[in-house]
C-alpha cells in the first residue's frame, strides 16, 4: 500500500520545514506549496489524500483553495485540514463553511496535528 | 287788526304741521321707507343755512351796504362747487367713524381725545348763542311789530320791558320745547332725525315762498316789474353807492373776507354739519345739491334789492328798520294774509336753524362735554349703570334749554349792539376756527394732537377778543375805553386795531388775526411736535379714508369679553337694541349669534363705533377702556406689529437656519461616528494582525521545541538546524513585540525623545558600518557620496539611527540576488538635509508605494516568497522622520529599484523646545 500523500502549504519557511520533519518521520509522503496557486496546482495534480492549509497565503488565499477544491468534482476525497494564525470564531466559522474538515489554530500541539491528521486520514473509506 | 291770539294760534298750528310732518317721516322712517332719501330734500335741507338772518337780515345789510350782503351767500355757492370734493370725504369719514357732530370729528381725528373735542364744543356754544339770540330777536320782533297792524311800529328795546314781559324769553321757550319734541324723542345710534330733516326741508320751501311772495308783491305790485323799481329807485341819494362793491381797497377785502367766512360756514356751522353730513342717506345725493342748493341761495336773494330800495322809498328815512321791511312793507299796504305769511316764513326760518343748531349742539355738549366728565368721575360710577339711554336724554334735554335760556340772556345783554347781520358773522367767523383742524385733518397726516390744540385755542382766544369782547364793550358790559384805546391804554392791543392794524373792519380783522394764528399754531406745532400712536392711525384712517374703506383701525390689542361689551352697549343705546345690533354683527361674520363672537380688534371697533353714535368717539373710547382691558399701544409696539409679518419670515429663517445646522450637525455625528467605527475597526484589525504576526514565529518555536523534546535521538545536524531556527524566531518574536510597543508610543506620543545636535553623516556612517556584516552576507556592495561637513541638526540621535538602519536592512533585503549594490547620498539643501538610501532591487509598483509605509503592510517578493521582517519598519521610521519635522518618500519604477529619501530641517525641530 501506497504511502499517504499530505500537501503542506505554508508560507513560511520554518513552518513547512517542522510540518515536513514531523510527517515524514510519521511515514507520509509530503509536498509543499508556498502559495495559494502553487497549493491548487498540486493538489491537482499529485491528488494528495491530505491538504494543510494556511488561510494567509500569497496570490490565492487559503479559503480560495478550499473552496475551488470542493467544487472541483475530480477531488471528491480529499481532506482539508486549515491551518491558521487568526483565532477568531467568524474565521473557523468561514474555513468549514467553505468546506475544510478541520480547523487548527497556529501554534498548535505537535502532537494534537498529528492525531487530527491520523484521525482524518483513518476515516476516509479506503480506496 | 291781529290779535296776539290769532297770530299765536297760526304759528302753532304751523308748528304743529311742521311736527306732523317729522312725525311722518320719523314713522316712514322706522318702517324702512324713508321719506328723506331724496336728493332734493337734502338739498332743500341744506338751506337751514338761511335763517331769519337771511329773511330779514339781507334786507337790513343791503340797505346799510348795498351789494355788501351778497357774498354771506356767494360763498356757499363757491363751496357748493367744491362738495363733491370736501363734503363727500367729510361724509365718508364720519359714516365710517359713526361721527355726530364737528367735536366728534374733531376729537376723532386727534387721536379721539376728550379735550379736543370739549375745546371744539366750549368754541361752537360759545359763538353760536349769539346767533341763536339773534334768531329769538327776529322772531320776537316781528312778533312784536305785526301784532300793531296794520299800524307800522318799532318795538320798544328790550332793554325797556320786564324779563316776565319779553317776547323774546316765551319765543325761546316755545323754541326749546318745539325743539325738545323734535330732537330728542329717542336715541339714535347714528345721530339721524329723519323726521327732523323732512320738517327742516318743509321750512326751506315755506321761507322761500314767503320771500318770493313779498318780492313779487313789491316788485308787481307796489311798481310795475324790476325796471320801474329800480329807476325810480336811483333817485334816492345813496343808490349808486349801494351798487357799487365799494372803491376802497379795504372794502374789496371785506368782501372777499366775507365771502371766504361764509364758504367755511358752509361746511363748519354746527347745524350744516348736523343737515349735509350727519343727516345725509346717500353720498350721490350731494350731486344734486351741489347745483340746488346754490339755485335755493340765488332765488331767496333775487328780491333782497327791490325790498331794500322800496322799503327805503316807502318809509321815511330812520323810522322803520330796515331789517324789518319784509314784513313791514306788506303791513304798510294792508296785506294782512301776506303779513302773517311772511311772519310765517320768518318763524320758519328761525325754527329751522334753532331747532338744528341746538340738536347738534346738544349732542356736542352731551357727547364731548357733560359725558366724558362723568365717565371719568368715578364716584357717579356710572359705567354699571344698566340703562344709561334715559341719562343721556335728559342731558341732551337741558343742553337745549340751557342753550334756549343762554340765546335768550345774550340777547338781552347784547342784542342791541349790532345789526342781525353783524350778529351772524360773529357766529361765521367763530366756527372758521374749525377750518384748520378740520380740512388739515381730512388732508393732511401730520397734523397732531397737539397742533389742533394749539391752533383752535389761539383762533377762539383771537376770535374771543377781537370781536365778542368789542361786542360787549358796545353793549356796556365792558367800558367802551377797551375798544378805543385799548386795555390798560395799550394802544397796541387794541381788540379791533391789534398791533395797529387798521383800516380793516372788525370781522376782517378778527378773521385775519384768528386765522393767522389758528393756521400758525396748528401747522407750526404739528411740524415741531411728534404724533402720537392713536393720532397718527386715526390721521391715516381720515385722509385716505377713501383708500382704506369702511375698515377700522386695526392697532388694537386687549382683552374683553363680549357679553361685557354688549351690556356695555346696551346702557346707552338701550339693551334691546345692542342685542339686534350685534346679532346682525355676528350674522354678517356668519356667526350664528352674538355670543360666538370672538373680542377681537374688529368686534371693539365695531362696538366703539356703535357707542360713538350715541356719546360720541371720544366717550366712546373711554366707555370700552373700562370693560376692554386695553394695553397702550407704544410707537415701539405699533412699529412691532407692524413688523409681526417680518418678524415671522425672519423666525422661519432662522428655523431652517437650524434645521440646516442640525443636519450639518447630525452630518458631522455621523461622519465622527462612522470615522470612530472605521477606527475601532482599525484596532481589532490592528489588534488581529499583531495577534497574528506574533502567533506565526511562535509556531515555528513550539513546533520544533516540541520535535526536539519529543526526539531526543535526533541527528546533531538536524538539532542545530532546528535550534538555530527556534533562535532565530525566538529574535523575530523579540524585535516585533519590541517594535508594536514602539510605534505605539510613537502614535499615542508618549515616545521619549532624547534631542541633541546630531552630525548626520556620523549617524550614516555609523549605520553602515554596523550593516557591513549583513551586506557582506547578502553579497551587496555599499557606496557613499557624504559631503566632508555637514551642519549639525537638531534629533535623537538613536532614533535617527534606527531609520538609517531600517532603510539600510530594507535596501539589502530587497536588492538583486547576485549583484546587489546600494548607495547612500547625503546633500546639503537650501534649508534641509537630505539623505538618499538607493538599490537595485525589482522596485516598488506605483500602487504599492504608499502601502508600504502602513503598519505590516510588506509587499511580498514573488519570487523569494514572503519577506523577512516585521511590516513595522518603514511606519516606524515615517513617524521618526515626521517627528523631527522632516519628510519620508519613496520613488521607485518596478524593476529599477527603489530609492526610499528623507530630509530633515535645518532650523531645528518644531515643537521641540
Amino acid at each position: 500500500m501506497n504511502p499517504q500523500t499530505i500537501l503542506i502549504a505554508d508560507d513560511e519557511p520554518n513552518i513547512v520545514i517542522s510540518l515536513e520533519y514531523m510527517l515524514q518521520r510519521e511515514g507520509y509522503r509530503v509536498l509543499i506549496a508556498c502559495d495559494g496557486q502553487e497549493a491548487l496546482d498540486t493538489a491537482l495534480q499529485q491528488r494528495p489524500d491530505l491538504l494543510l492549509l494556511d488561510v494567509m497565503l500569497p496570490r490565492l488565499s487559503g479559503y480560495d483553495v478550499c473552496q475551488k477544491l470542493r467544487e472541483n468534482p475530480d477531488l471528491p476525497g480529499v481532506r482539508i485540514v486549515m491551518l491558521t494564525a487568526k483565532g477568531r470564531e467568524a474565521e473557523a466559522s468561514k474555513g468549514l463553511a467553505l468546506g475544510a474538515d478541520v480547523y487548527v489554530t497556529k501554534p498548535f500541539s505537535t502532537r494534537e496535528l498529528l492525531a487530527t491528521i491520523r484521525a482524518q486520514l483513518g476515516a476516509t473509506p479506503a480506496a | 287788526m291781529l290779535l296776539g291770539g290769532v297770530i299765536l294760534l297760526i304759528s302753532f298750528a304751523y308748528l304743529g304741521i311742521l311736527f306732523a310732518i317729522a312725525y311722518y317721516g320719523d314713522k316712514r322712517a322706522d318702517a324702512g321707507r324713508s321719506i328723506i332719501a331724496n336728493p332734493t330734500i337734502y338739498a332743500l335741507s341744506m338751506a337751514v343755512y338761511a335763517t331769519s338772518w337771511t329773511f330779514y337780515g339781507s334786507v337790513g345789510r343791503a340797505a346799510a351796504n348795498g351789494v355788501g350782503f351778497l357774498p354771506i351767500y356767494l360763498g356757499p355757492t363757491l363751496m357748493a362747487a367744491l362738495f363733491w370734493l370736501v363734503l363727500r370725504k367729510m361724509i365718508r369719514i364720519s359714516k365710517v367713524h359713526r361721527i355726530t357732530s364737528i367735536a366728534d370729528f374733531v376729537a376723532a381725528r386727534y387721536g379721539k381725545s376728550s379735550l379736543l373735542g370739549g375745546l371744539v364744543t366750549v368754541i361752537a356754544v360759545v359763538g353760536i348763542v349769539p346767533y341763536i339770540a339773534l334768531q329769538l330777536k327776529a322772531v320776537s320782533t316781528s312778533f312784536l311789530i305785526l301784532l300793531q297792524y296794520p299800524a307800522v311800529v318799532m318795538p320798544a328795546k328790550g332793554q325797556a320791558v320786564g324779563v316776565l314781559s319779553d317776547t323774546a324769553l316765551y319765543v325761546a321757550l316755545l323754541l326749546g320745547a318745539f325743539t325738545l319734541l323734535f330732537g330728542t324723542r329717542h336715541l339714535d345710534a347714528t345721530e339721524r332725525h329723519e323726521g327732523m330733516v323732512a320738517a327742516i326741508a318743509f321750512e326751506s320751501v315755506v321761507k322761500l315762498c314767503a320771500f318770493l311772495a313779498v318780492g313779487l308783491f313789491v316788485t308787481f305790485g307796489l311798481y310795475n316789474g324790476f325796471a320801474d323799481l329800480f329807476e325810480r329807485a336811483a333817485q334816492l341819494p345813496r343808490a349808486e353807492q349801494l351798487l357799487r362793491l365799494g372803491d376802497t381797497a379795504a372794502s374789496y377785502g371785506s368782501w372777499a373776507s366775507l365771502v371766504f367766512l361764509s364758504m367755511l360756514s358752509i361746511l363748519f356751522l354746527p347745524r350744516q354739519f348736523q343737515i349735509s353730513v350727519v343727516e345725509n342717506v346717500n353720498e350721490h345725493h350731494l350731486s344734486k345739491a351741489i347745483w340746488l342748493f346754490p339755485t335755493y341761495l340765488l332765488a331767496i336773494n333775487i328780491f333782497v334789492l327791490p325790498i331794500t330800495f322800496a322799503g327805503l322809498m316807502q318809509f321815511p328815512p330812520g323810522q322803520v328798520d330796515a331789517d324789518t321791511f319784509v314784513l313791514t312793507l306788506p303791513m304798510a299796504h294792508g296785506q294782512e294774509a301776506l303779513a302773517l305769511l311772511v311772519f310765517i316764513g320768518g318763524l320758519s326760518a328761525a325754527t329751522g336753524m334753532v331747532i338744528v343748531e341746538s340738536i347738534a349742539l346738544s349732542t356736542m355738549i352731551c357727547n364731548d362735554l357733560v359725558m366724558p366728565v362723568l365717565l371719568r368721575w368715578k364716584a357717579l360710577r356710572l359705567s354699571r349703570q344698566r340703562d344709561l339711554s334715559g341719562l343721556l336724554l335728559g342731558i341732551r334735554r337741558g343742553a337745549i334749554v340751557l342753550l334756549m335760556m343762554l340765546g335768550y340772556v345774550y340777547y338781552r345783554a347784547a342784542g342791541e349792539a349790532y345789526a342781525l347781520v353783524s350778529i351772524g358773522l360773529v357766529s361765521f367767523a367763530a366756527v372758521a376756527q374749525f377750518a384748520p383742524a378740520m380740512l388739515g385733518g381730512m388732508y393732511w397726516k401730520q397734523g397732531t394732537h397737539a397742533g389742533a390744540m394749539t391752533g383752535l385755542s389761539l383762533g377762539f382766544l383771537l376770535w374771543l377778543y377781537t370781536l365778542l369782547l368789542p361786542s360787549f364793550a358796545r353793549s356796556d358790559w365792558l367800558p367802551i375805553s377797551f375798544v378805543q384805546q385799548g386795555p390798560f391804554d395799550i394802544t397796541l392791543l387794541r381788540p379791533t386795531a391789534l398791533f395797529g392794524l387798521t383800516g380793516l373792519d372788525d370781522i376782517t380783522h378778527a378773521l385775519f388775526w384768528s386765522m393767522l394764528a389758528n393756521v400758525g399754531g396748528y401747522v407750526a406745532v404739528s411740524l415741531i411736535g411728534r404724533q402720537s400712536i392713536r393720532d397718527h392711525a386715526q390721521a391715516l384712517l381720515f385722509v385716505d379714508v377713501f383708500k382704506v374703506a369702511g375698515r377700522g383701525s386695526s392697532l388694537w390689542r386687549g382683552s374683553a369679553s363680549v357679553q361685557e361689551v354688549i351690556t356695555l352697549v346696551g346702557r346707552f343705546i338701550g339693551p334691546e337694541r345692542a342685542e339686534a345690533d350685534f346679532a346682525e354683527y355676528a350674522t354678517r361674520h356668519g356667526r350664528e349669534s352674538a355670543h360666538e363672537l370672538a373680542p377681537d380688534a374688529d368686534l371693539v371697533h365695531f362696538a366703539q363705533n356703535l357707542l360713538a353714535g350715541a356719546i360720541g368717539a371720544a366717550s366712546a373710547r373711554v366707555m370700552l377702556a373700562s370693560v376692554v382691558q386695553e394695553e397702550p399701544l407704544s410707537m415701539d409696539e405699533v412699529l412691532n406689529i407692524l413688523d409681526e409679518a417680518s418678524q415671522v419670515i425672519a423666525y422661519s429663517h432662522q428655523l431652517e437656519q437650524k434645521s440646516r445646522e442640525l443636519q450639518a450637525a447630525t452630518a458631522e455625528l455621523r461622519a465622527a461616528n462612522a470615522r470612530l467605527q472605521e477606527l475601532d475597526r482599525m484596532k481589532d484589525d490592528f489588534i488581529s494582525t499583531v495577534t497574528h504576526e506574533l502567533r506565526t514565529p511562535l509556531t515555528s518555536i513550539r513546533a520544533f521545541s516540541e520535535i526536539l523534546n519529543d526526539d531526543p535521538r535526533l541527528e546533531l545536524d538536524k538539532r542545530r538546524q532546528f535550534i538555530a531556527i527556534i533562535v532565530k524566531e525566538s529574535e523575530r518574536l523579540t524585535r516585533m513585540i519590541n517594535q508594536v510597543l514602539d510605534l505605539a508610543k510613537l502614535e499615542s506620543g508618549q515616545a521619549e525623545w532624547h534631542s541633541g545636535e546630531v552630525d548626520l553623516k556620523d549617524v550614516i556612517e555609523d549605520a553602515v558600518s554596523t550593516t557591513s556584516q549583513l551586506m557582506q552576507e547578502h553579497h551587496v556592495q555599499c557606496t557613499l557620496d557624504l559631503p566632508p561637513q555637514v551642519p549639525r541638526v537638531r534629533a535623537d540621535r538613536d532614533r535617527l539611527l534606527q531609520v538609517m538602519l531600517n532603510l539600510i536592512s530594507n535596501a539589502v533585503k530587497f536588492c538583486d540576488r547576485d549583484r546587489g549594490r546600494i548607495g547612500i547620498v547625503l546633500r546639503v539643501r537650501s534649508d534641509v538635509l537630505q539623505v538618499d538610501v538607493q538599490d537595485n532591487g525589482v522596485g516598488i509598483a506605483a500602487a504599492d508605494q504608499e502601502t508600504i509605509f502602513e503598519k505590516f503592510r510588506q509587499v511580498g517578493d514573488t519570487l523569494t516568497g514572503k519577506p523577512q521582517g516585521t511590516g513595522l519598519g518603514l511606519p516606524i521610521s515615517r513617524q521618526i522622520i515626521g517627528h523631527f519635522g522632516g519628510r519620508l518618500w519613496v520613488a521607485s519604477a518596478p524593476g529599477a529599484g527603489a530609492t526610499f529619501s528623507f530630509t530633515l530641517p535645518l532650523g531645528g525641530i518644531p515643537g521641540e523646545t
